[in-house]
């Protein structure tokens, strides 16, 4: 049986707002086994903002369980949070988020830095190897303003995966990219996936799911439909009949 | 997370914006070198005075008889008679904080040797004088106890009176008169110069003080006694001393004023240097405000760089940076930009000091204190200036931090 990444049991999260209270997660419960590629869906105010950053340690649940690859989430310090963030989680961002004027080796480092365990070697080593991994060995040395969207995306994935997280959480990867370049990096996606990555992408567009192993689907704090997907698209594929359709 | 790596990331923020990091460290720039030169020019004028002063005498301590009223008539002190041998003898032999003691008595006259003549002072000394005055004979030697006890008619002259009488002989050997008394000259003061009042220093004759007194001017008293405390420190310990030591010789008690006055060399030298002081501090407290006005620059583009980088923030606390993480990256910066601001000022400061001194002409000194004192204000600075907006950068929410636009 394979691993259990992330565990969540009746998690609820609310909010203070003055004299109101906001309940934005009302008792949901999951758990992602390792290598699954999970997508979690819903609208605008359905909950899914409030669940991704509990998910990757940024926010605390009011009450409820999550474990993170056996690590219980409740109650650790804002100190061990950070350090869970930094072994545990690869964050991919809808606005990629890569530090100005900065090269690209240099953003996927970061996470490294912050972590004691590497020397200047290791995290170069560490580095390079992540970008091979999304096919941009050849733009080392580029900045930000010197790569495309979907060139900086796989920059920005390159920086998750550099740390081996155990989970990557990406929040509405492709949000920000036109139909073939979230094509282009939905398939490396599922490339990571089938190398045994687990990853969980936040999305609300359908179509992006229909490329996923498994849908979690949000409404108003409570999960309305969680089932495995029985027809994955591939997404190279779909890709390619992109490619037709524009001849 | 390694500490090289916080100045690694600190340095990355600083090389990126280097315009706008030049233009915050100019605050401190000019501040810490208006510091700098400020300081050096106070404490240049201070030097130079003191030790104009020192050149009269090493720690002298100056007696000379004073402050006596005769049926409420207040009286001329070189007219008193108060200061004796006896009181010489006394210091001598009863005091712990002076070096050296000479009586000195002095008169004015005509020295004439052969076709030359020349107006000068003759002083009635020991040889102790020359210690006290830090002088040196230049050539022959100046003479000995025997000569003193025995009123010897021996002169060592000055470099002016040396000048005057002999333009073309050596005068050692020779026999001057003064006020038409015989005396062989045995030796020739180095030239001393001018004092810091204008007088030359060099016009003298110097003579056992028993010769002067009984030969020349034909009295008992003395008209001061001066001596060398044996450190500068210790020279208001000397004064108090001499000053119970002739109170008491002179039977005055309780709160009777002294017929003598006693001076040291460090009262002139602290009230002549009174007045460069406020001016140095003045001077410093201008330059101060701007390494203040400085800080606030840091402290201002500091706050802009954190608004700036708001997503950053979030960034780095996203991906495992801990809020200690962040506000050192910031205070780093802050301090990087102080401290090499610092340095370049340290840098300007001793410039425009050696400019001043060989341009100007003016007398400066560098005090290491200064530099070390810029530089902890450069740190301080730094540190005090950064901290609040380090601290408002480590206290960022990461999740709004992120969404920050």
């Amino acid at each position: 049986m394979a691993k259990t990444i992330i565990k969540i049991e009746d998690l609820k999260r609310s909010f203070v707002m003055g004299e109101e209270t906001i309940h934005a997660l009302k008792g949901v419960s999951f758990s992602i086994e390792e290598g699954e590629f999970v997508t979690i869906m819903g609208s605008s105010g359905s909950g899914k903002s409030s669940l991704l950053n509990i998910l990757g340690c940024l926010d605390q649940p009011t009450s409820g369980v999550y474990d993170i690859d056996t690590v219980v989430v409740k109650q650790q310090s804002k100190k061990e949070l950070a350090k869970i963030r930094n072994e545990k989680i690869g964050f991919i961002f809808q606005s990629y988020n890569l530090l100005p004027k900065t090269t690209a080796i240099e953003n996927v480092k970061l996470p490294l830095m912050y972590n004691t365990k590497y020397d200047s070697e290791e995290m170069d080593a560490l580095a390079l190897a992540s970008l091979e991994k999304v096919n941009l060995s050849n733009r080392l040395h580029h900045t930000p303003a010197q790569l495309s969207g979907g060139q900086q995306q796989r920059v920005a994935i390159a920086r998750s995966l550099v740390n081996n997280p155990v989970v990557i959480l990406a929040d509405e990867a492709t949000g920000n990219l036109d139909t073939r370049t979230s094509y282009e990096i939905m398939a490396l996606f599922q490339e990571l996936n089938k190398q045994g990555k687990t990853i969980v992408f936040v999305t609300h567009e359908p179509d992006i799911a229909t490329f996923s192993s498994r849908t979690i689907v949000l409404k108003d704090g409570h999960i309305i439909k969680d089932s495995p997907n029985t027809n994955i698209l591939s997404a190279a594929e779909a890709l390619a009949a992109l490619g037709k359709e524009d001849e | 997370m390694r500490i090289l790596n916080l100045f690694k990331i600190a340095w990355r923020a600083i090389i990126l914006n280097k315009v706008r990091t030049l233009l915050t460290m100019l605050g401190i720039i000019i501040g810490v070198a208006s510091v700098i030169a400020m300081l050096a020019i106070g404490e240049g004028s201070k030097e130079s005075i003191k030790s104009k002063i020192s050149s009269m005498g090493s720690n002298m301590i100056t007696v000379r008889p004073g402050a006596d009223m005769r049926g409420g008539v207040r009286l001329d002190p070189s007219a008193m008679q108060t200061l004796t041998l006896g009181d010489y003898e006394a210091l001598k032999t009863q005091t712990k904080m002076l070096s050296a003691v000479s009586p000195l008595v002095n008169g004015s006259g005509q020295s004439i040797y052969g076709a030359h003549n020349w107006p000068t002072s003759i002083y009635g000394i020991t040889s102790a004088y020359l210690k006290i005055k830090v002088w040196e004979v230049k050539t022959g030697s100046i003479f000995t106890d025997q000569e003193i006890k025995s009123a010897a008619k021996v002169a060592v002259i000055g470099q002016t009176v040396a000048t005057n009488l002999f333009p073309n002989e050596d005068p050692i050997g020779k026999m001057i008169r003064f006020n038409s008394i015989p005396f062989k000259v045995i030796g020739v003061l180095e030239k001393k110069g001018e004092s810091t009042f204008g007088q030359d220093q060099d016009d003298v004759i110097l003579a056992p003080y028993t010769t002067v007194q009984k030969r020349i001017l034909a009295q008992e008293y003395l008209e001061s006694i001066v001596a060398s405390s044996v450190s500068e420190e210790k020279s208001q310990q000397a004064v108090d001393e001499v000053t119970s030591i002739l109170r008491e010789r002179h039977k005055i008690t309780g709160d009777k004023e002294d017929d003598f006055n006693v001076f040291s060399m460090e009262e002139m030298i602290s009230t002549f240097s009174s007045t460069s002081e406020m001016l140095t501090i003045l001077l410093v407290a201008i330059a101060g405000i701007s390494l203040l006005v400085g800080g606030i620059g840091i402290m201002n583009i500091m706050y802009v760089s954190v608004k700036e980088r708001t997503r950053e923030i979030g960034l780095r606390l996203a991906v495992g940076g801990k809020d200690t993480d962040i506000l050192m990256q910031f205070l780093i910066e802050a301090i990087m930009i102080s401290v090499t601001g610092g340095i370049i000022g340290v840098s300007l400061g001793l410039g425009t000091t050696l400019f001043i001194e060989k341009v100007l002409h003016w007398p400066t000194a560098v005090t290491s204190y200064s530099i070390v004192i810029s530089f902890l204000v450069c740190a301080i600075t730094g540190i005090f200036f950064g901290w609040y907006p380090a601290k408002k950068a480590a206290s960022l929410d990461p999740i709004t931090a992120l969404r920050y636009e």
